[in-house]
């Protein structure tokens, strides 16, 4: 199995591809791309360095192309495109149809990978990518179960990659309007979900209260962790109750489950978190290289190390769980 | 422009389906959109109750659409997704990129949750048999008009213009687990619900309704007060969704506003008060969707 490693900047890239990443993913400076935050990034030049560093070093290198365009915005995703095949990557991860269809027909000989954000959870649908625009590799949603990402896989024309590890989406990718509910701005349509300019942070006598777009999504006691503020891992008033009513502010954590991902024919496990420091990325990276090295080798007898697991409880949000978990969340 | 209803997106008991339906086929809607979108376990009205119904509507002068579910993630919906696909009498909305690939070339409608954000998207699923799309809920006015230019031939327009907003789907049922419920085990609890569950922020902004699988906004979606701009863009269709009461209502005001019987801005301001919390039309001006123009409430 390919291990996929996020890059925000450059040496979060070297820290990837140092560490014994098969290939890394990154994106422009803008809103192409669903990790769209302050600081973040790459400037094209930039961006050549990191396709050179990877290459020099045997790694792959992906572009990560997943919003939306809108008419008004459509001539910067196209350039995008453009500048990604002349930059010779190896992949361009991409969601939007319009833009698969132009990658295509322009670029044929660029390889396509649906990004999660393409919502692809079954089969049919990823034949509709494979046979209208020619992708290779399917990154499917963090909704399904083991399961029914095994059928997935059965029945796919192309590869399966999955999410390993890092802050867990609990919506379908590309269809939560959340962010842009409270903040007119999405994943979809600016790249980012909770946009900082739409964040408020204000110390109270009852905590820290955190404010999106003006509304109270969360109030932090002294000794709790503040998380990203994202509405999927707030607690809410329902029913009389107030908890967290969509999703505890948990990470995902598959490495327990790699035998089974690897006999499942799965191609790829990705790692979450362009927005993650170059620290991040070097510990997580080089802890997953050692499983999947291991697993590998005797998956029979895999079984996840206590020093690996302390490594990444280090680095992780909250508390952790894997997917198809069970919460119960108040009593 | 004509005026249409989307599928029921609650879990209501056969009867009151099947009673609604009676009502919806003596009113003055044209095109009436039929089948679970949301969650599969609510089997409660089988693939050939739907059918039914639609004959009915369809005797009764409708234009019938069938629509696919949103999330498929079983073969079983697989398998029920294929038989809505190929059933031979009506038009299918597809609800997800798996359905327009079952279709194969056979004309279809694309529902609010696949995403058409661009003309080259409109462009590409024109050739493969798009008949009609509903323009997603987040996007503004002004992208709307900005693909109505470039519109290929023969493709209508719909608009999500009025009801609580889809805004999100997940594998977890959120009503089961306000109950402490697996959602294996879930009790069908959101049958207790036939507008969803509200949700509210600790600012006690009423904010989310939970229904299942799917998030939607506590607040309504109106744009009732602009028809006239509505009609000047083109726009084909205008969507209701349905509610557990005062649909009828709805549609019949909005069918008075479209034939000139009744002003929309006062037709509009009449349905605000009957809405479960209250009115938004933020995404359509460009604003976080839970703005409402007439409150003015954009924090």
């Amino acid at each position: 199995m390919e291990l996929v490693c996020p890059a925000g900047n450059l040496p979060s890239l070297k820290a990837a591809v140092d560490n014994g990443a098969n290939a890394v993913y990154f994106g422009f400076r803008d809103d192409t791309n669903a990790r769209h935050f302050a600081g973040l990034n790459f400037t094209p030049e930039k961006m050549a360095e990191g396709v050179q560093y990877a290459h020099d070093r045997g790694a792959r290198a992906f572009l990560a192309l997943n919003t939306f365009p809108q008419p008004e915005g459509w001539g910067r995703w196209q350039d995008a495109v453009d500048r990604a095949a002349e930059m010779g990557f190896d992949a361009l991860i991409a969601a939007d149809i319009g833009i698969l269809d132009y990658a295509c027909n322009r670029w044929p000989d660029l390889n396509l990978h649906l990004s999660v954000q393409g919502s692809a959870t079954n089969y049919e649908a990823i034949r509709f990518f494979h046979e209208n625009f020619g992708i290779s590799r399917v990154v499917v949603p963090r909704v399904l179960s083991l399961p029914q990402v095994k059928h997935v896989v059965e029945n796919s024309p192309v590869s399966i990659e999955v999410f390993g590890f890092g802050s867990l989406c609990v919506m379908v990718e590309g269809r939560c309007l959340l962010s842009s509910y409270a903040t007119g701005e999405s994943p979809n349509t600016f790249g980012a979900c909770s946009p900082a300019s739409a964040v408020e942070w204000r110390e109270t006598d009852k905590g820290l209260e955190t404010r999106l777009g003006g509304i109270l999504i969360e109030t932090v006691g002294k000794g709790e962790n503040a998380g990203y503020p994202t509405i999927c891992k707030a607690r809410f008033e329902v029913g009389g109750n107030t908890f967290h009513a969509i999703e505890e502010p948990t990470s995902l954590n598959t490495m327990e489950m790699l035998p089974e991902l690897q006999k499942a024919g799965i191609a790829a496990v990705k790692i979450e978190g362009r927005q993650r420091s170059p620290v991040y990325v070097k510990q997580v990276t080089s802890v997953w290289r050692a499983a999947l090295d291991a697993c590998a080798k005797d998956p029979e007898n895999f079984k996840p190390k206590s020093e690996w697991l302390a490594e990444l409880a280090k680095v992780s949000e909250g508390s952790q769980t894997t997917f198809g978990a069970y919460h119960r969340p108040w009593q | 422009m004509k005026l249409s209803l989307g599928p029921i997106t609650y879990f209501w008991t056969k009867e009151k389906t099947f009673e609604f339906y009676e009502q919806v086929a003596k009113s003055p809607v044209d095109i009436v959109y039929l089948g679970e979108t949301v969650c599969s376990k609510r089997a409660v009205i089988r693939f050939s109750d739907w059918m039914e119904i639609g004959e009915k509507l369809a005797a009764a002068g409708k234009e019938v659409v069938m629509s696919t579910m949103t999330l498929l993630e079983a073969e079983s919906e697989l398998k029920m997704m294929r038989r809505i696909c190929e059933n031979g009498k009506f038009m299918v909305e597809a609800n997800d990129i798996g359905a327009i690939q079952l279709m194969k070339g056979l004309p279809f409608v694309t529902g609010p949750s696949v995403n058409v954000y661009n003309q080259r998207t409109l462009a590409k699923l024109a050739k493969v048999g798009l008949k009609r799309w509903v323009f997603p809920v987040e996007l503004s006015e002004e992208t709307f008009a900005d693909m109505q230019d470039e519109r290929p031939e023969g493709v209508e327009s719909e608009i999500f213009a009025y009801g609580r907003l889809p805004l999100a789907y997940s594998a977890r049922c959120f009503t089961a687990r306000a109950h402490n419920l697996p959602k294996d085990d879930c009790d069908y609890k959101c049958g207790e619900f036939p507008d969803g569950m509200t949700l509210s922020a600790q600012d006690d902004t009423r904010f989310l309704s939970l229904n299942g699988i799917q998030t939607q906004s506590a607040h309504t979606f109106n744009v009732l007060s602009e028809l006239d701009e509505l009609r000047s863009l083109g726009v084909d269709i205008l969507r209701i969704s349905p509610q557990a009461e005062h649909t009828m209502e709805v549609i019949e005001a909005f069918h008075n506003c479209m034939t000139g019987k009744e002003n929309a801005e006062e037709a509009s301001a009449r349905l605000n008060e009957k809405m479960p919390i209250g009115p938004c039309d933020g995404y359509w001006h460009g604003k976080p969707g839970i703005a409402d123009s007439v409150l003015d409430n954009y924090k």
